[in-house]
């Protein structure tokens, strides 16, 4: 029977010159199609005008833009999924990076890209959210950050 | 050695070169020392290394020497490592590279691993990319940590089964215990999460479906909750509750309720109370809104509720918000099929959206108007859809002049509204018109007998305007070729008669010949048009020494042809009057998209200029050679196969399908053909007075036959003499399905021994219906000048319940009469 398969397929983070930040992919393709896809989609966003809505079609999947500052957040949804919900969980990875970072802005990004990472894989699992808490996000996070500084985490046996 | 730069070093050094060369040559020296740094096996730092790797791999380089790196980093005791490693497994080690099952016994460790934030990694790195066969390894433990008491890993567990599920469906049986009660935990992450595990289990299995049902009342309950509970600071967003569970819950009670009454009405309340208490003043109560919406469409809800969604999406249309319409229209155009009173309540305000700045909401708003017009409205609505074709950017132009076209024979009030309504089109957006519509013109305007002089004149005047726009500019020649008695005799009634000559009149149509600004093809046209004068005009004189003109022209087809008007004068002066007689009301097809009709027989036919067209003979060649092959190669002719239309065929209601296919932007989506009443195009080229040669009951006495039955696949022959050449057998093949699953993709192709010519016409549809609820007809002529008996090898292709099926069959038994 022919499925509705609702996921986010990948989420892309770039500049207003096109410089790729982030990228999140949640299906196996070759380096050489990532590559392909980044080049055009990049080039069909950023020749949208201001007054067009955040949507798009785009080969067979919809995408849903947002641009914040000086960014551009980028998902690509199945044309069965609710364009309007995934805005909110853009905005709810902005407002995770902007708690995290304080007042987050694109230098944060480019120079602690795989901080930025670590939250979206704390938020999204597979192209879903598995926390829609945004205080138990951070609070994952945060302990996460705190398992760094220790120097093994594998506890001798006598500690077990 | 010293130590390895850090990352953020790194990064501030290379965003410092000012050209790519530069960066390139920075990058090249890094890696350089990265590379050394690895083959040391320096254990302190391989995290650092990698990490920079890592950045310089998003910046477009080549990082496919750090993959074992990785794996290192993953297997390491620091959590830093780990966390490195598993980033950089992700954005390196996908499915596709040959390390990637490496990484399964660490990943595997690292489930069972004392700290969660360790598991949390092994499980999200599994969920987000981990392959077939290290998901079928790792399920278990999947499986085992859904069951776990602690919510951060079970929450992750759930996705990653999800994943698991995805990749290798056989394994979700196992997943089902573990569901026991996910429902009951209070830990929204793990809700959330079950939801859309839920979801992904019911998707993919009916029996699923089925079981799950019985979570509608608990799903309620939750929903309910959400709704009502006071302020939550953890979850909520401006004043919703949690918005993304709301909103999986929304979802999952669509897929379980659909077809199902029991479960549609346990969920009517709770969507009625969604629908109408939630704020709706930004995004995230309309997105809630929204799902609600679809949930509302696709189950079995009662016709109050129906009517409360789409006027949900009634006011969404009027909403600042572009996005929101944007939706709106989507969600409309999927209703309007099954509440078209409902939608039609909001067609002013959809109208209004033809004007707006967006382009994907004019798209939305054009299609969804044609889907609206009837024969009611017709007149306002194409005043403002005639309105949008002047105004509207030119990749619109093509779509919405043929939908025009359409309402237009649908709903026409008049036959002069109707030739009104084309003559606009022709000539606001002249050009962008499909090249298909002239045919269909033509046969509308030979139909409308009435109408001809009105026409006509009108055609005239026009090109008198603008010759450059050659869909009019064809029409045109075609009209005034045929009619142009009518033209320079002033009869129009409908309003005041021009005054214009003969000369005039052959004026225009050489100036078409001359002009710069003509297409081959127009030029054509008009040379046959002048041709066709030659029997209503009395300047004969002229239009024979154009026609020897053209003789020797360079363009081989107006040669071509005028060689031929040129021998009628000389040759076959008797005939000419029969030949260029006026055409016969043509019988109506049905709207399909073109069927290009290949002559075998080389005839010329001097007065369907239509068909010269060029046909596009897509059929690739190699199918041909298939049977070739088949037939021991050498004593068979190819077969000349037209294309089936990839344009669903719409003989009477489907507006919204054929442009359907037509709006998304990202290329063309093949639309399913449905299937389509078996009438056939009327054969124009085969003499002037053709009866419709096709129908299902054979003709000429020739006994039936059934050529092919096998697998619930019975196709039948039906004969008929061609009129008027005895050589030539038409066979009409009609196919049916007695299973209870659709043929799709259905492809008939036959061969011949080599005394034979066969010519295979366009089939009626490429889908043959399950249960003998229809047949799939397509016309065979077969040419026989040597009287041989008839065989026939055929190939049949297509898809059934998934799968592709191809046969092959002689087909020997052909009564006698059909060869004799």
């Amino acid at each position: 029977m022919p499925f509705l398969c609702l996921f986010m397929q990948f989420m892309l983070l770039f500049s207003r010159q096109g410089k790729l930040r982030l990228q999140k992919w949640y299906v196996p393709l070759s380096d050489k199609e990532k590559k392909k896809i980044t080049r055009e989609l990049v080039q069909t966003v950023l020749a949208r005008k201001p007054k067009m809505c955040s949507f798009l079609e785009w080969r067979d999947l919809k995408i849903v833009y947002k641009r914040y500052a000086s960014l551009y957040f980028c998902c690509a949804i199945e044309d069965q999924d609710n364009e309007l919900i995934t805005l909110e969980i853009i905005h709810r990875y902005v407002e995770l990076l902007d708690k995290y970072f304080g007042s987050v802005c694109e230098l944060d990004i480019i120079f602690n890209f795989e901080k930025a990472y670590f939250i979206l894989d704390e938020f999204l699992l597979g192209g879903e959210a598995q926390e829609t808490s945004k205080k138990n996000v951070l609070k994952a996070i945060e302990q996460a950050d705190l398992l760094q500084e220790v120097r093994y985490v594998i506890k001798p046996p006598w500690e077990q | 050695m010293p130590a390895p730069i850090r990352l953020r070093e790194l990064i501030r050094t290379i965003r410092t070169a000012r050209t790519q060369a530069e960066e390139r040559e920075m990058i090249q020296k890094e890696c350089a020392a990265i590379r050394s740094s690895f083959r040391e096996e320096d254990n302190t730092y391989r995290c650092r290394n990698v990490a920079k790797l890592l950045y310089m791999h998003m910046l477009g380089y080549p990082a496919h020497f750090g993959q074992l790196e990785c794996l290192k980093l993953i297997a390491s005791q620091k959590f830093t490592d780990k966390r490195i490693g598993y980033l950089g497994a992700m954005l390196l080690l996908d499915e596709r590279q040959d390390v990637h099952l490496l990484m399964t016994n660490c990943i595997k460790n690292d489930l069972n691993h004392s700290t969660q934030y360790v598991q949390g990694l092994a499980l999200c790195t599994l969920g987000c990319m981990g392959s077939s066969e290290m998901c079928r390894d790792l399920a278990g433990e999947v499986e085992k940590l859904l069951k776990t008491s602690n919510s951060y890993l079970r929450k992750k567990a759930a996705l990653c089964a999800v994943h698991v599920i995805r990749k290798v469906p056989e394994l979700m049986e196992m997943f089902l215990p573990a569901t026991k009660n996910l429902l009951s935990e209070k830990n929204h992450g793990v809700l959330h999460t079950s939801v859309v595990l839920l979801t992904e289990m019911c998707e993919r299995s009916p029996d699923m479906l089925a079981h799950f049902r019985k979570l509608v009342p608990q799903l309620v309950r939750i929903l309910k909750n959400l709704i009502m509970s006071g302020y939550s600071p953890e979850h909520d967003v401006s004043g919703i509750s949690d918005p993304f569970l709301q909103v999986r819950i929304l979802r999952l009670l669509r897929i379980l309720g659909k077809g199902d009454d029991d479960s549609s009405e346990a969920m009517n309340d709770i969507l009625a109370q969604v629908a109408t208490n939630t704020e709706t003043s930004k995004n995230v109560g309309n997105a809630i809104l929204y799902e609600t919406v679809l949930t509302i469409m696709d189950i079995k809800s009662e016709s109050g509720l129906r009517v409360l969604a789409i006027n949900i999406l009634g006011r969404f249309l009027l909403n600042n918000d572009k996005n929101i319409r944007y939706v709106a229209l989507t969600s409309l155009l999927k209703t309007v099929q099954t509440d078209h009173n409902a939608v039609q309540r909001h067609r002013s305000t959809i109208v209004d959206c033809l004007k707006d700045l967006d382009v994907s909401i004019k798209r939305r708003a054009m299609e969804l108007s044609f889907a609206l017009v009837n024969g009611n409205n017709i007149r306002g609505m194409m005043k403002e859809l005639l309105y949008f074709l002047d105004s509207c950017d030119p990749e619109f132009k093509a779509d919405c002049a043929s939908g025009v076209f359409l309402a237009a024979e649908k709903y026409a009030p008049s036959k002069r509204w109707h030739i009104d309504t084309i003559m606009r089109v022709l000539t606001t957006a002249g050009s962008y018109v499909r090249d298909d519509s002239v045919p269909n013109l033509i046969q509308l305007i030979t139909n409308s007998v009435e109408m001809h002089a009105y026409t006509v004149q009108r055609l005239y005047k026009a090109l008198l305007d603008d010759i450059s726009q050659q869909p009019l500019v064809q029409v045109a020649s075609w009209c005034i070729g045929e009619y142009g008695d009518l033209l320079v005799s002033g009869q129009c009634e409908e309003e005041e008669p021009i005054q214009v000559t003969e000369d005039e009149v052959l004026d225009v149509l050489e100036g078409l010949l001359v002009s710069n600004l003509s297409t081959p093809v127009t030029r054509g046209y008009a040379l046959t048009a002048i041709m066709k004068l030659s029997t209503r005009f009395t300047s004969v004189n002229r239009i024979k020494k154009v026609v020897s003109i053209y003789g020797s022209s360079i363009d081989v087809e107006l040669q071509q042809r005028a060689v031929e008007y040129n021998a009628l004068f000389k040759k076959y002066d008797h005939m000419r009057p029969a030949l260029l007689e006026r055409m016969p009301i043509m019988e109506k097809t049905a709207s399909n998209g073109p069927t290009e009709i290949v002559q075998t027989n080389g005839e010329a036919e001097p007065s369907v200029v239509e068909a010269k067209h060029p046909p596009p003979v897509t059929q690739p060649t190699n199918q041909a050679n298939d049977l070739l092959d088949l037939l021991g190669g050498n004593d068979v002719v190819p077969v000349i196969q037209t294309t089936v239309p990839t344009k669903p065929a719409s003989a009477g209601g489907e507006l919204l399908d054929l442009l359907g296919d037509l709006s998304l932007s990202g290329g063309p989506a093949p639309a399913p053909a449905t299937s389509v009443p078996s009438s056939q195009p009327a054969f124009l080229l085969d003499g002037l007075t053709s009866p419709p040669l096709f129908n299902d009951i054979a003709a000429a006495g020739i006994p039936p036959m059934t050529a092919y039955n096998k697998n619930g696949l019975k196709i039948d022959f039906t004969f008929e003499r061609a009129n008027p050449n005895p050589n030539i057998a038409v066979i009409t093949i009609h196919a049916s399905n007695s299973t209870e699953a659709d043929m799709t993709d259905f492809v008939f192709q036959a061969a011949v021994p080599k005394t034979f010519q066969l010519q295979l016409l366009s089939p009626s549809s490429n889908v043959v219906p399950t249960l003998n609820q229809g047949t799939v007809t397509q016309v065979i002529r077969v040419l026989n000048p040597q009287k041989q008996q008839l065989r026939m090898r055929i190939k049949l292709t297509y898809t059934h319940k998934g799968s592709a099926v191809q046969d092959l069959a002689e087909v020997n038994n052909f009564p006698p009469q059909s060869w004799q």
